[in-house]
C-alpha cells in the first residue's frame, strides 16, 4: 500500500486511525488534568478525610502523585499508539 | 584538604569531563550541529533532555521556593512535569514526522507564510532570552559560593564560562556532554537527599521519608515529619507548610502556564527532532521524564527537611525555648555556611534588640506582635535568606561531609551550564538557520552561517548577563516568566498546526501576535518594562494587579486568547489550500518518516 492510500485510508474511515488517536488523547489528558488540577488543588478538599504520612492525599498528589501519573501516561501513550500504528499499517518501515 | 580546594576540585574535575567528551563529539557540519545527525537512542535522548531540561531553575532554585512556602509552590512540581505529557501526546511525534530542524520552520511551512515564520522566531528569542536570564541568576549564586566571591562577580565570570562552553560545539557534543552532566547532577541531587532523609526519619528514599515518621523526636512518640514541621513554623508565625494559601485560580492558571510553557519552548522541542523514528519520539518523551522525576520526586523532601533544619538551628532548643546566640553562629562549626553563604551577599543576619541572639520569625505576623513584644523581639533578626542559596547550602546546613558539598557546587553548575547552552543554541539557531539564512540571507556558505550562530549567542548572553544583574525574581520565577511567554505563543500555533487544518496563514499570526503581546504586556506591567525596576505600574501581587492574576500566571490566558484569535480569525477568511492540509495529512501518520530534510 502506497503512503497516499493509507493517507486516505485513514481520513475516509470515520473510526480511523486519526480519530483512535484522538481519542486515546483525550482520555489520557482528562486523567493528566484530574489528578493535577483535580486532586492537587481544586478537589484537595474532597480528599482531605484521606490521610497520607501527616497530611492528606490532595498534598501528595499535588508533590508527587500527579508525577507518578504523568509517567504512566506517556508510556502508555507511547505503546498504545506504536500498537495502533501497526493495527493500522501506518508504522515505519 | 579546606572545604574551598575540594570544591575546585570537584568542580574542575567535572569541567574537565564536559570539555573533553565536546571536544571528541565536536560539530562539523551543520547538520550536526543543529540535530546530531539523528543517531541517538530513546534512552540516551531522554537523558540528554532532562539534562537540559533540569536548569539552575530546577536544580538551585526550585526546592528553596517550596521550602519557604510549601503546599503553594508545588505549582513548580505539577507544571513541569505535566508539560511533557502535552509534549508527548500533542507534538513530539508529529514535529519528528514532519522532520525539519527548527520549530519555527515547522509554522512557516504549515502557515506557509515567511511572516508566521518570522513572528515565530521573534517569540523564540523573546522567551529564551528571559529563560537564560534566570539562569544567568542561578550562574551568578553558584560561582559566587563556589568562589567564595559576590554575587555580581559569580555572575560574570559564570558568564564567560557559559559562552565558552557553549561555542565549543553544537548538539552532537553537547548530546554525549549532556549525558555526563546528568549523571553528574543527580547524583549531587539525590545523595544528599538521602543522608539527610536518614539523618531526619532513617528512611534511605527520600520521597518516601517526606511523608515518614520523624527519628529526631527521640521521646515524644511518633510525629510525622510534616506535622512537625506545620507545628514549627506556625509556633513562629509563618503560614502552615501543608495547607493552601493561595487562591485557586492562580494556582490553575500558573500550573498551566508552567505545563504548556514546558511543551513549547523550543531548546526541549528541538531534542525530539533528534531521535531516528516517530515512535522513538513517543518513548523519548517518556524517558525524559523518568530522568527529570527522579529529581522532581525528590526535590519536595528537600524542600521540606531544608525548612526543617533551618528552623531548628535557629531554634536549637525547640521554638518556645531560646534562639541561638550570636557566639554560637560565629564559633560552632554547625553554622560555618552562615559565614560562607554572608559573604555572597545572599544571607544575613542582625541583632536587632541588642540580646545576643538571633530571632527568626515572622514579624509581619499579628499573631507574633504579642509575643515579639513580651520578649522584647524587635523584629525578625535573621534579615536575608535569598531562596536560590538553599539547595546549594543544604548539605552544609546538614553539616554533611566536605566532599558530598564539592558534589553539590559541581551538580549546581552543571545543571545551569546545560540549559544555557541548549538555550544559547536554540537562540543561535534561531537568529542564523531560520532568521539570516531562511529569509534575509538564503546563499549564505555554511562558515558564515557558523559564524553568525556564535556572534547570536554572544549577543544572547551579554543581554542576559546585564538584566540577569538585577533579575526580576529568583531563578526559578524568572524562568516561569519565560514558560509563560513560550506558553502564549509557540505551543498553540504548533498544536493548532497539527489538530486542525483549518487554521490558516493569517489566523496563525495573529494569534501568536496577540498572544504573545498580551502577555508581555502584562508582565511588564507587573515587573518592570524590559525588567527594569520600579517602571511597573500594577504592584506584583495577587491582589494588585490588574486582573487579579500573577504575572507568573498569565501565560494559561495568553494561550487561550492566541487559540481563539487565531480561530476566530482563520473561520473568517481564506481556507487552507489543499498542499496544506495533506501536509497535515501526512504529519499525522508515522509512515514515510525518513530522515530529516534541510531545505
Amino acid at each position: 500500500m502506497t503512503d497516499q492510500s493509507i493517507r486516505t485510508k485513514a481520513a475516509e474511515d470515520g473510526t480511523g486511525y486519526w480519530s483512535a488517536n484522538i481519542r486515546i488523547i483525550t482520555i489520557s489528558l482528562i486523567i493528566w488534568a484530574l489528578v493535577s488540577f483535580g486532586f492537587g488543588i481544586l478537589l484537595r478538599p474532597v480528599l482531605a478525610g484521606i490521610e497520607v504520612g501527616g497530611t492528606d492525599l490532595g498534598f501528595w498528589f499535588a508533590q508527587q502523585g500527579s508525577i507518578l501519573v504523568f509517567l504512566g501516561l506517556i508510556f502508555f501513550y507511547a505503546w498504545r499508539m506504536n500498537k495502533l500504528d501497526r493495527e493500522y499499517g501506518v508504522e515505519e518501515d | 584538604m579546606d572545604q574551598f580546594t575540594l570544591n575546585l576540585l570537584f568542580v574542575g574535575a567535572s569541567f574537565a569531563l564536559y570539555i573533553g567528551i565536546a571536544v571528541w563529539a565536536r560539530a562539523g557540519s551543520t547538520s550536526e550541529f543543529y540535530a546530531a545527525g539523528r543517531g541517538v537512542h530513546p534512552v540516551t535522548n531522554g537523558m540528554a533532555t532532562a539534562a537540559d531540561w533540569m536548569s539552575a531553575a530546577s536544580f538551585i532554585s526550585m526546592a528553596g521556593l517550596i521550602a519557604f512556602t510549601g503546599y503553594d509552590n508545588s505549582s513548580f512540581l505539577m507544571g513541569w512535569t505535566g508539560g511533557y505529557v502535552l509534549l508527548a501526546l500533542l507534538l513530539a511525534p508529529y514535529l519528528r514526522k514532519f522532520g525539519k530542524f527548527t520549530v519555527s520552520e515547522f509554522i512557516g511551512d504549515r502557515f506557509y507564510s515567511p511572516t508566521a515564520r518570522l513572528v515565530a522566531v521573534i517569540c523564540l528569542i523573546v522567551a529564551s532570552t528571559t529563560y537564560v536570564i534566570g539562569q544567568m541568576t542561578g550562574v551568578g549564586v553558584a560561582f559566587g559560593r563556589f568562589l567564595e566571591i559576590s554575587n555580581t562577580a559569580g555572575l560574570l565570570i559564570g558568564a564567560c564560562v557559559v559562552f565558552a562552553y557553549a561555542v565549543f560545539g553544537g548538539m552532537k557534543g553537547v548530546t554525549y556532554t549532556q549525558v555526563a552532566q546528568y549523571v553528574v547532577l543527580i547524583m549531587a541531587y539525590t545523595i544528599p537527599a538521602v543522608f539527610i532523609s536518614l539523618q531526619l526519619t532513617g528512611m534511605p528514599i527520600p520521597a518516601l521519608g517526606l511523608f515518614s515518621e520523624t527519628t529526631a523526636t527521640g521521646g515524644e512518640g511518633s510525629v510525622y515529619l510534616l506535622t512537625k514541621l506545620d507545628q514549627i513554623v506556625t509556633d513562629l508565625g509563618f503560614a502552615s507548610y501543608t495547607e493552601a494559601h493561595k487562591d485557586n485560580l492562580n494556582m490553575v492558571l500558573f500550573t498551566l502556564s508552567l505545563m504548556i510553557g514546558t511543551a513549547g519552548l523550543p531548546h526541549v522541542i528541538m531534542r525530539f527532532f533528534t531521535v531516528p523514528k516517530v515512535s522513538d519520539a513517543r518513548w523519548s518523551a517518556g524517558w525524559a521524564l523518568v530522568f527529570i522525576a527522579l529529581l522532581y520526586l525528590t526535590a519536595p523532601a528537600v524542600g521540606a527537611m531544608a525548612r526543617l533544619n533551618i528552623t531548628e538551628l535557629m531554634w536549637p532548643n525547640g521554638t518556645n525555648g531560646e534562639a541561638v546566640s550570636v557566639e554560637t553562629i560565629e564559633s560552632d562549626e554547625r553554622y560555618d555556611w552562615m559565614a560562607t553563604w554572608q559573604k555572597t551577599g545572599l544571607l544575613d543576619w542582625e541583632d536587632k534588640n541588642g540580646d545576643g541572639k538571633i530571632q527568626y520569625y515572622n514579624d509581619e505576623s499579628d499573631a507574633m506582635t504579642a509575643k515579639a513584644a513580651e520578649n522584647g523581639w524587635e523584629g525578625n533578626e535573621l534579615t536575608n535568606f535569598n531562596r536560590d542559596i538553599l539547595v546549594l547550602a543544604n548539605p552544609e546546613i546538614a553539616n554533611l561531609p566536605g566532599w558530598v558539598i564539592g558534589l553539590v557546587a559541581a551538580g549546581g553548575l552543571a545543571a545551569a551550564l546545560s540549559t544555557a547552552a541548549g538555550l544559547l543554541l536554540a537562540i543561535s539557531s534561531a537568529v542564523s538557520h531560520d532568521l539570516l539564512k531562511g529569509q534575509l540571507t538564503p546563499n549564505m556558505s555554511e562558515k558564515a552561517e557558523l559564524l553568525s550562530a556564535r556572534i547570536a549567542m554572544a549577543v544572547a548572553i551579554g543581554v542576559a548577563t546585564i538584566l540577569g544583574l538585577n533579575p526580576p525574581g529568583f531563578a526559578a520565577q524568572t524562568v516561569a516568566l519565560a514558560f509563560g511567554l513560550a506558553a502564549a505563543s509557540i505551543f498553540p500555533a504548533l498544536m493548532m498546526g497539527i489538530f486542525s487544518k483549518r487554521v490558516n496563514n493569517v489566523g496563525a499570526v495573529s494569534g501568536m501576535l496577540a498572544g504573545l503581546i498580551f502577555t508581555l504586556v502584562y508582565i511588564f506591567l507587573h515587573k518592570g518594562w524590559l525588567f527594569i525596576a520600579g517602571t511597573n505600574s500594577f504592584p506584583d501581587t495577587v491582589d494588585g494587579s490588574l486582573f487579579g492574576i500573577q504575572s507568573t500566571a498569565i501565560g494559561a490566558v495568553g494561550a487561550l486568547i492566541n487559540f481563539g484569535v487565531a480561530y476566530a480569525v482563520s473561520m473568517s477568511t481564506r481556507d487552507t489550500p489543499q498542499e496544506i492540509k495533506d501536509l497535515v495529512e501526512s504529519v499525522r501518520v508515522p509512515a514515510g518518516a525518513g530522515a530529516a530534510v534541510d531545505h
